[in-house]
This record gives structure tokens, C-alpha cells and sequence, in this order.
């Protein structure tokens, strides 16, 4: 929330990005002041140093990742389009508009936000959480105390719980499966973004 | 509940006729026992009511058990007014407040799901806070009107102040008639959480209103200066923050004593209990919202409680606090049912009664759906109609409502006859007629019900994840929201507060991720020592705790439990007069697993040399079991995308079996007087690496296709111990030596294994098999090694590196004499062995084993090393570790 409000029209795009991403016009006029905000050399683009510059997210455990998500594979920039179209993710659900049939299916479906969650874990891109990634992954996540072997038991038995075909990582099916039970569509939505 | 004052009660109908004359032998004492008595009595009776209720499925499925008691009291209540001719027993509200309330609002507040709790905690403040004002002053105001109206009998004599003192006392919603209904009504938690939590966070407010209206009232109205009002207000904040700060306070004492409490295991879950009525009274002694400070304390002491106390000790907790608050239920509203028969006290205005419970419905309802209309425009997942229709028909009103009735003054108050009846009746009303109807108006609404399962591993590690990822977001796009303090709350309370109130060892297990999956591994190993052992391949495959499959029963534990430790060679009487709890369990742990495991074990002793000698029945035993496991764990391969052909497995099985014959001859040959036990691993390892070989050899091809973790984890196990890991010999078997208690090594050598002289003596040095007893380990490798040595084919990483590192590597392996590298390090004497075993023998045998190491580097060969182990040690360790971790 920056300090001036932009003026809608002063935004690049805003009728093509509220019909991709499903945002408000003010959703995206707040976005778009954030994303000014951040970009403090007014480059009209971020880098992940700007990004990084975030304090809170250095204390974030998966925090590194989650800026690598919002550039793409071997890019170092990423303009508003591309920042936006990452927050779409967290975009809550609306009850009934999400039947709708013969539209693309909207960035903030359920499917979606679990291959954003999916991505964050594999990070090689193969398609699957390899007990590498899944080691990784649990090494941010859980505090010092617990051992490396302590992680590696959890990451082999993560893995095997999850595992169906028995290929020793899980695919995108697997780990949708074994978070079927979670209300994915509540804990990946931010009320803000609406 | 019945007057306390003993002698008062002389003509009650239980009480005697008159002490035995002159009798010097047996004297009736009935005054001296009165009043205890009588409490143990009516609690008796309300249990027993309880039997027989329960005795009927239909009735209880369909009337709760609450309307159940109240019509008991009546009845009850009844009879003591037939034959005592007047009224006996009344619920009186010090009772009440001080002894009955205390235990329920515990229990709900110490059993409260804090994460469900905090993050619905803006929409239970409201609903808590704005809601019973609104509640009190419409229904005090419309009531007010009735009268002006003329509607009302003129025998009601009470002006505005007494109609909104009345308001204040009948719009809060119970949280002991809530909690009795919901429970039984499953819905989900949310809506639950929101309607429980208004009802315990409205006393607040409640008591503010009631307070200051009271003081008014006494006053007179006519001398309420406009200060008074201000101070009615600023004594909310002090009434609900003082409260919860008294709350917070107790909570934080409690937690740092328990602390303090590991040699006084025993008393640990009295301080629960003594230090959560503690912070009651202080609330109550201030005239502090006492009903806050407890739920407080509860809901705040619990995470660190839970980890320093011991796994007994939290049973004990959650037992005595749930027994407690079901007794105290039960005789409350055994209670209002009684005293509602005490007609003394009643004064019926219908017009009253019906413009009161008209009231307290509508404006319920009214309230709740504007409340909802702007909580939803915050909340990410609103209320929907439903929701809001179950919340307004959810406002049951109860014995606090009527504790306070029966607190007014009567000479101040003098509409209090009717105020009573008007009270009971809603009471009843609520609590018969709408908790009788809710169930089926839930199952008409089709509201969404709780669905319980248990924690998978995957939705915690993903859970977490997911809040992570959001915090992030939230931080992108620079909005602190409630995530934001949550992760800073959590970040303070990891620095600071954990590390102040816990238990070093507590603290250091203090992950939920790993709490989940040592949940998880104590279920499997339950299970697995269920099914007596032989489910190893199975268990490997479909572990028991997976969502797919339900646990298992605890009694068949129990009953294991007690068979093992008769069986068993040990007494758990030394243990029992020396070590800490943990240690206790440990050893119970261990008769557990000695019992269903370890005969396998003890026979290996024998089988050490089994293979060169003609096998003894038990060992025969042995060797159907891992076939049978083979076979299992064969078909399982050739189900799944392995398809090994049990041919070739059983060719294999064959050739393994000569080898290793022909391997343990060697041993035995060597006229060494090392013990056995310490030798078992490495001749594991020997095996292994010979099949592994084998296989190699024969079919490299087919190793490649046929990848599998099974072998892996043999051969890194392997690795580690070959390695010399530190020389803690618990490593090879257990995953994390750190959470090992802190002070086990002195309590090790009381425990009964490890005083197990001989075989095992050998093995045992103060770090070592801290868990798992050598003797499994044992077991285990040998029925990996077996199992592998049928299986072995699909071997996993190794695969591939076997055969690019190992190919030449082999070759040159297989001119050495197989046995050298086997026995060269057995080593008795442990501590001195490990260094060695770390550096030469791990050169010798480098060719061999580098094929099976982790395609890392060695240094990561602990973590390397986990996974497998994991698979199938952990299973056991587990338990033992954890028994009250």
C-alpha cells in the first residue's frame, strides 16, 4: 500500500490482468502501488534483490523459494504482469463463480494453488518431490533441533505415505492426493487479495 | 448444589433417626459425615444415571444427555419435595461458581484446539463481546417495554435498571449447556469453535453487565451519576483483560514449574489442577473474570505442560480434568432440574416468561446475522446461512444464567421471584426444547460436520508449508496481517518462551513435523507388535497409520503388555524403585517388544551358527517367517512395476543361502571368543554384499530395472556403522541420538536389558542400544539380510552405482577370502572397536561397500544412512523412545 494511489489508468495492461487473474480493479491497483513500492529504483520491473530486500522474508523458512517463484525459470526480472499473475494464486476462491464452464481454468482454483505449493517442493522440475527435494524442503522448514538423520526419517516416510506407484517421490497427483483431506482452497487464499 | 452447612440439613430425608441409644459398639456418626456424604452420594447418583441413560442407544442418539439429567432432577427433586415436604438441594451458586464451574471451563479451555481458537478469534470477540451486549441491553430494554406496555402483571415491580440487570444475566450463552449439547451434535469445528468460544469469552462481559447493573440496582437509579457509567465501561477492559492476564499469569507459573518436576513424576498433574483453580480464585478474589482467566491459563499452558511432563502424567491430566468436568456437568444440570422444583421461589408472570424467551431468540438471531453480514466481509470464508441459523439456535443459556438469578438480592431486587422462575424456564427451554431439536435441524440443514482423521505426515509437513507460503505472500504484498503476527509470535515463543519454559529435552522434540511422525512410527510399531512381527514386509508397504488403513485397537497393547512382561526375563520391580518414569517406560517398552519380537532374537544366538549347523526348530521358525515375508514382499514386487520373477528370487534365495553357509563356516572356524552380538551386523553386512554381487554378476542388467529402496538402506546402515559413526552405537539404529533423554546413561544400566550379562554384555556400553536392544538389531539386520538376500534384486540407488563403481570394484573383492573382511573387525570390546572399525576394517573393505554407499559423498553418510534405517528400525525404537517423550 503505497503512500500515493496510482491511478488506474496509470497501470500497463489493467483490463487484460483483472481478466486473467480475476482481481479487483482495486486489488490491482493496490498490488500495482505495492509493486512500485518495492521496486524502489522505479525500473518498472523487480529483481529478486528487490524482493530480498523484504526484511521479513529472510526469516521466512521457505521465503528464498517463494521469491524464485515469482521469476521465471532463468529470468532475473519479472514485470507487474508476471508479479500479479503470481499472487492470483492466493486469490480466495468465490463459492459458485468457480463452476463456471468454458473459461480457462482460473488462477486461483484449487489445482492451481497446489501446483504453486507442488513447485516450492520440487525444484528441479521433474514433476515429482524426489526425497532430495523432500529433504530440503523439511531442512528449511523444521528447526535446528532435530537432526539431520531425524529429517531424513521423515522425509523417507513423508515420501513413502505419499508415494503410491512406488517410485520412491511423489508426483503432482500424489501430493494432491495427500493433501485431499486439507481445505487447500481456505489455507491458500489471502482474505487481502480478493 | 446441596447446602454445605451439615447440621442445616438434619431433616433432610436421608438423615438418620437419631444416634443408637446407649451403644458403646457402633455409633452413628451421621452429622460428622453429612455433607461429604452427601456430595459422594449425589455425585453417585448422577453417575448411575448415566449408566442407566446410556443403557438405551435410541435415547441417548436422540435426546442429549443433558435434557436427560434435568429431567432426572426434576424427578429427583420431586420425590425429596414429597416426601421432605419442602424443597432440598438447591444448586447454590457459591457451590456452583466455586467448585462445579472451575473443572469444565478447564477442561474446554486446556482441550481447546489453539490454532482453530486464535484464528476464529476475531469472530468469537464479536460474537462474545458486541453479541451479549446487544443480547443484554435489547432483551433488558424490549422487556422494559412490555411493561410500560402494560402487559406485564404489576406484581413484576422492576423499573429499567432491573430489567436490563435481568437482560444482562439471560442473554449469555452457557458455555457448560453449549458444550453438553455440541459435543454431542459433531458439527464442524469452526461453527463449533465460534459458538464455544462466545460462550466462554461472553463471561467477561457478563459479569462486567451483571455487575455494574447489580451496583445500580442497589443504588437505586436514581443516584447513577455519569461516572458510574464510564466506570462500568473501563471495568470491562479491567474485568476481561485483568482476567486473562491473571490467566496468562498462572499459566506462565505453571508452566515453568513443571519444569522443574522430572523427579516428582507423581504429583506432576496436580499442579494442572491446583495452579488452574489457583488462577480461578485469584480472578474471582479480585472480582476478575474468572471463567477468562482459566480458559487463559488452559489454552496458554498447554504446549508447554504437554512437553515437560511425562506421557503418564498427560494421560493422568486429560483423564482427571475430563472426569471432573463430565461430574460436574451431571450434577449441574441433575441440579437445575431439582432446584427448579423449589416453587418457594418461583413467581410466574406469563407474560414475563413468554416476552423473555421471545426475546433472547430473536434478538439472537438478529444478532448474529448482522454481526455475520460484517464479520463476513472480512472473514476468507464466511458464514453462510446455515451456519448463522445453527449459530442463533446454538444460544443455549444455563446454570450460569441461573446461578446468577439466584445471587440477586431479594430485598434490592424485587422482581427476583419472577426473574428466577422466567430464568428457569428459559433455562429448561433452551436446553430441552432446542437441544433436543438441534440435532435434527443439523441433520436437515445438512450442516458441514467434523470430519476427524488422524495426521498424516504429509498434511502437517504441507500444512506447514502452506502458512509459510502465505506468510510470504503476505510480505510481497506488504500487508501484516494475522499471519505475520502468528510467525512473529511463533519466532518469540521459539527464542524465548520455549526455551524458558521447557524442558531442555522438551524442548529440543519440539517439532510438530517430527511430533507427527514419531506419532505415526509409535502407531506402525503398535501395530506391527500387534500382528506378533510377522507383517515386516507388509507393515513396510502399507504402514498401518496411512490414511488408508484404521489403527489399531489399544487394548491388544495392553494385553501384550502384560503377557511380555510375565514372559519375560526381566523385573521391572528394580526399575521400578530406581529410574524416572522414562526409563520405566522404556523397560516396559521393552517387555513389550521382548515379548512379540524378540524370540526370533533370543534364538539368535543359536542361529549365529546356523548356518553350518543343522538348524533347530526355532530356527526353522525363523527361516518361515522371512519366507513368508519374502514371499509376501516377492508378490508385492511383482505387483508393483518390479516384477521380479520368484524364480529367479528363489534361485537367488538358494545361491544366498549357500554363500552365506559357506560365509559362516568361515566364521565359525575362526577361533576368536568374540561374541556374537557384536558380530551380527557385519556379518549382515557381509552377506549383503555378497548377494548384492551376486546379483550383480549374474544380472546387472536386471539390478538397474529393478530399482528398490530395500537393499539401499541395508547397505547404507551398513556404511554407517562401517563407518565408525561416532561410536554411538544407537546411531546405527536409531535416527537421531539427540533426542535421546538427556541423563540416560546412568539410568541405562539400571534397566533390566542392559544388565543382561553375557551375550549382550558386549555391546553394551553406555551410548549404545540406548532403544533398541541389541538384540532386536540383530533381528533386524538378519531378517533385513535374509529378506534382502531374497529380494535383493531391486536394488535401489546402489543399483546403478554398483554397477559403475562397483563392477571392477567386485572383481577385485571377489579374490579376497570372502570371511577376512567379515571378521576382522568384530571387535568385543565396543568403545575400542569403533575408532577401529572406523579406520581400518572401513579400508578393507572400501571396494566392496562403496558400491552401496549413498551416491553422496561420505560425509553425508548419516543422512545418507537415515532414510534407511528409518524404514525399519525406526518402528521399534520408536515406542521405546517416545514411551513418554
Amino acid at each position: 500500500m503505497g503512500c500515493q494511489s496510482s491511478h488506474p489508468s496509470a497501470i500497463p495492461e489493467l483490463e487484460e490482468i483483472m481478466q486473467e487473474t480475476g482481481f479487483s480493479q482495486a486489488s490491482v491497483v493496490r498490488l500495482y502501488d505495492r509493486f512500485q513500492a518495492l521496486d524502489k529504483q522505479q525500473k518498472g520491473y523487480l529483481s529478486k534483490y528487490d524482493l530480498q530486500g523484504i526484511g521479513e522474508l529472510a526469516v521466512n523458512p521457505l521465503g528464498e523459494r517463494i521469491i524464485n517463484a515469482f521469476f521465471k525459470e532463468g529470468e532475473e526480472l519479472t514485470n507487474f504482469r508476471s508479479f500479479i499473475r503470481v499472487l492470483a494464486h492466493f486469490r480466495p476462491v468465490e463459492e459458485g463463480k468457480s463452476k463456471e464452464t468454458g473459461r480457462p481454468e482460473p488462477m486461483n482454483s484449487r489445482l492451481r494453488k497446489l501446483q504453486f505449493a507442488f513447485q516450492l517442493y520440487d525444484q528441479d522440475s521433474d514433476g515429482k518431490i524426489s526425497r532430495d527435494e523432500m529433504l530440503q524442503v523439511l531442512r528449511l522448514m523444521v528447526g535446528i533441533q532435530v537432526t539431520e538423520e531425524q529429517l531424513a526419517c521423515i522425509a523417507e516416510r513423508t515420501i513413502q505415505e505419499a508415494d503410491q506407484d512406488g517410485d520412491g517421490a511423489i508426483s503432482f497427483e500424489e501430493f494432491a492426493t495427500s493433501v485431499e483431506k486439507l481445505n487447500i482452497e481456505q489455507r491458500m487464499s489471502l482474505r487481502l487479495l480478493k | 448444589m446441596q447446602p454445605p452447612t451439615g447440621p442445616a440439613l438434619a431433616s433432610a430425608p436421608e438423615s438418620p433417626p437419631g444416634a443408637a441409644p446407649g451403644s458403646p459398639l457402633l455409633r452413628w456418626q451421621w452429622r460428622e459425615v453429612q455433607a461429604p456424604c452427601l456430595v459422594a452420594g449425589w455425585i453417585l447418583v448422577a453417575s448411575l444415571a448415566k449408566i442407566v441413560f446410556q443403557l438405551s442407544r435410541k435415547v441417548t442418539s436422540v435426546v442429549p444427555e443433558s435434557c436427560l439429567l434435568i429431567l432426572l432432577g426434576l424427578g429427583l427433586g420431586g420425590i425429596v419435595l414429597a416426601i421432605a415436604k419442602r424443597a432440598e438441594y438447591q444448586l447454590e451458586p457459591s457451590m456452583f461458581f466455586l467448585f462445579l464451574l472451575p473443572p469444565i471451563v478447564l477442561d474446554s479451555g486446556y482441550f481447546m484446539p489453539s490454532r482453530l481458537f486464535f484464528d476464529n478469534l476475531g469472530a468469537i470477540l464479536t460474537y462474545a463481546v458486541i453479541g451479549t451486549l446487544w443480547n443484554s441491553f435489547a432483551t433488558g430494554a424490549a422487556l422494559w417495554g412490555l411493561k410500560q406496555a402494560g402487559l406485564m402483571d404489576t406484581g413484576v415491580d422492576a423499573g429499567l435498571m432491573d430489567f436490563l440487570l435481568f437482560g444482562s444475566l439471560i442473554s449469555a450463552v452457557d458455555p457448560v449447556a453449549v458444550l453438553a449439547v455440541f459435543e454431542e451434535v459433531h458439527i464442524n469445528e469452526t461453527l463449533f469453535i465460534i459458538v464455544f468460544g462466545e460462550s466462554l469469552l461472553n463471561d467477561a462481559v457478563t459479569v462486567v453487565l451483571y455487575k455494574v447493573f447489580n451496583s445500580f440496582v442497589e443504588m437505586g437509579p436514581a443516584h447513577v451519576q455519569a461516572t458510574d457509567y464510564l466506570k462500568g465501561v473501563a471495568s470491562f477492559f479491567v474485568v476481561s483483560l485483568g482476567g486473562a492476564a491473571v490467566g496468562l499469569l498462572f499459566a506462565f507459573l505453571l508452566a515453568l514449574i513443571t519444569r522443574f518436576t522430572k523427579r516428582v513424576r507423581i504429583i506432576e498433574p496436580l499442579f494442572v489442577f491446583l495452579l488452574a483453580y489457583m488462577a480461578y480464585l485469584a480472578a474471582e478474589m479480585v472480582s476478575l473474570s474468572s471463567i477468562l482467566a482459566v480458559t487463559f491459563c488452559g489454552i496458554c499452558c498447554k504446549k508447554y505442560v504437554e512437553a515437560n511432563i511425562s506421557r503418564k502424567s498427560r494421560t493422568t491430566v486429560k483423564y482427571t480434568m475430563k472426569t471432573l468436568a463430565s461430574s460436574s456437568e451431571t450434577v449441574i444440570f441433575m441440579f437445575l432440574g431439582i432446584s427448579a422444583v423449589d416453587t418457594s421461589k418461583w413467581a410466574w408472570d406469563t407474560a414475563l416468561v413468554l416476552g423473555t424467551l421471545l426475546f433472547i431468540l430473536l434478538f439472537r438471531a438478529v444478532g448474529v446475522v448482522l454481526q455475520t453480514w460484517v464479520l463476513n466481509r472480512f472473514r476468507l470464508t464466511p458464514l453462510d446461512r446455515i451456519d448463522q441459523v445453527v449459530m442463533s439456535y446454538g444460544g443455549l443459556r444455563g446454570a450460569v444464567a441461573f446461578a446468577l438469578v439466584i445471587l440477586l438480592d431479594g430485598d434490592k431486587v424485587r422482581a427476583k421471584d419472577y426473574f428466577v422462575a422466567t430464568t428457569i424456564v428459559v433455562v429448561f427451554f433452551t436446553v430441552l426444547v432446542q437441544g433436543l431439536t438441534i440435532k435434527p435441524l443439523v441433520k436437515w440443514l445438512k450442516v458441514k460436520r467434523s470430519d476427524h482423521h488422524k495426521p498424516t505426515l504429509n498434511e502437517e509437513l504441507h500444512e506447514h508449508a502452506f502458512d509459510h507460503i502465505l506468510a510470504a505472500v503476505e510480505d510481497v504484498v506488504g500487508h501484516h496481517g494475522y499471519r505475520y503476527w502468528r510467525d512473529r509470535w511463533e519466532q518469540f515463543d521459539k527464542r524465548y518462551l520455549s526455551q524458558l519454559l521447557m524442558r531442555k529435552s522438551a524442548y529440543r522434540l519440539k517439532d510438530e513435523i517430527w511430533d507427527v511422525y514419531c506419532k505415526l512410527n509409535i502407531r506402525d510399531a503398535i501395530s506391527f507388535v500387534d500382528q506378533g512381527g510377522h507383517v515386516l514386509s507388509a507393515s513396510r508397504l502399507t504402514l498401518p497409520s496411512m490414511p488408508s488403513r484404521t489403527s489399531m485397537s489399544e487394548s491388544s497393547v495392553t494385553n501384550l503388555l502384560r503377557e511380555s512382561g510375565s514372559g519375560a526375563c526381566l523385573d521391572l520391580q528394580v526399575i521400578d524403585t530406581v529410574r524416572s518414569r522414562r526409563d520405566k517406560e522404556d523397560a516396559v517398552m521393552h517387555h513389550v517388544l521382548c515379548g512379540s519380537l524378540y524370540k526370533p532374537r533370543r534364538r539368535y544366538k543359536a542361529s549365529y551358527s546356523r548356518h553350518f549347523i543343522s538348524p533347530s526348530t526355532q530356527e526353522r521358525q525363523d527361516k518361515e517367517i522371512f519366507q513368508q515375508n519374502m514371499k509376501r514382499r516377492l508378490e508385492t514386487f511383482k505387483s508393483t512395476k518390479h516384477n521380479v520373477c520368484s524364480a529367479k528370487s528363489k534361485a537367488r534365495l538358494k545361491k544366498d543361502g549357500r554363500k552365506k553357509q559357506k560365509k559362516s563356516a568361515a566364521n565359525a572356524e575362526l577361533p576368536n571368543g568374540k561374541p556374537p552380538r557384536s558380530v551380527t551386523w557385519q556379518q549382515t553386512a557381509a552377506v549383503l554384499v555378497a548377494v548384492d554381487s551376486d546379483d550383480e554378476e549374474s544380472d546387472s542388467s536386471e539390478t538397474e530395472k529393478e530399482e528398490d529402496e530395500g537393499i539401499v538402506f541395508i547397505a547404507r546402515a551398513t556404511d554407517a556403522i562401517l563407518q565408525g559413526k561416532k561410536a554411538s552405537g544407537s546411531l546405527d539404529v536409531c535416527p537421531s541420538p539427540r533426542i535421546i533423554p538427556p541423563s540416560p546413561t546412568s539410568a541405562e544400566r539400571e534397566l533390566p536389558w542392559k544388565g543382561d550379562r553375557g551375550d549382550l554384555a558386549v555391546y553394551i556400553s553406555s551410548e549404545t542400544t540406548k532403544i533398541v536392544p541389541v538384540d532386536m538389531q540383530a533381528a533386524w539386520k538378519q531378517s533385513i539380510s535374509s529378506l534382502e538376500s531374497v529380494a535383493s534384486p531391486p536394488g535401489a540407488e546402489p543399483g546403478p552405482h554398483a554397477k559403475t563403481v562397483a563392477g571392477p570394484a567386485l572383481e577385485e573383492r571377489q579374490m579376497m577370502p570372502e570371511p577376512r573382511t567379515c571378521f576382522q573387525f568384530p571387535n568385543p570390546l565396543l568403545r575400542s572397536s569403533r575408532p577401529q572399525s572406523a579406520g581400518s576394517p572401513e579400508r578393507t573393505e572400501q571396494p566392496e561397500l562403496q558400491p552401496l554407499m549413498a551416491p553422496d559423498e561420505q560425509g553425508r553418510m548419516s543422512t545418507a544412512a537415515g532414510p534407511g534405517n528409518s524404514r525399519w528400525l525406526i518402528q521399534f525404537n520408536r515406542p521405546a523412545r517416545f514411551s513418554d517423550g
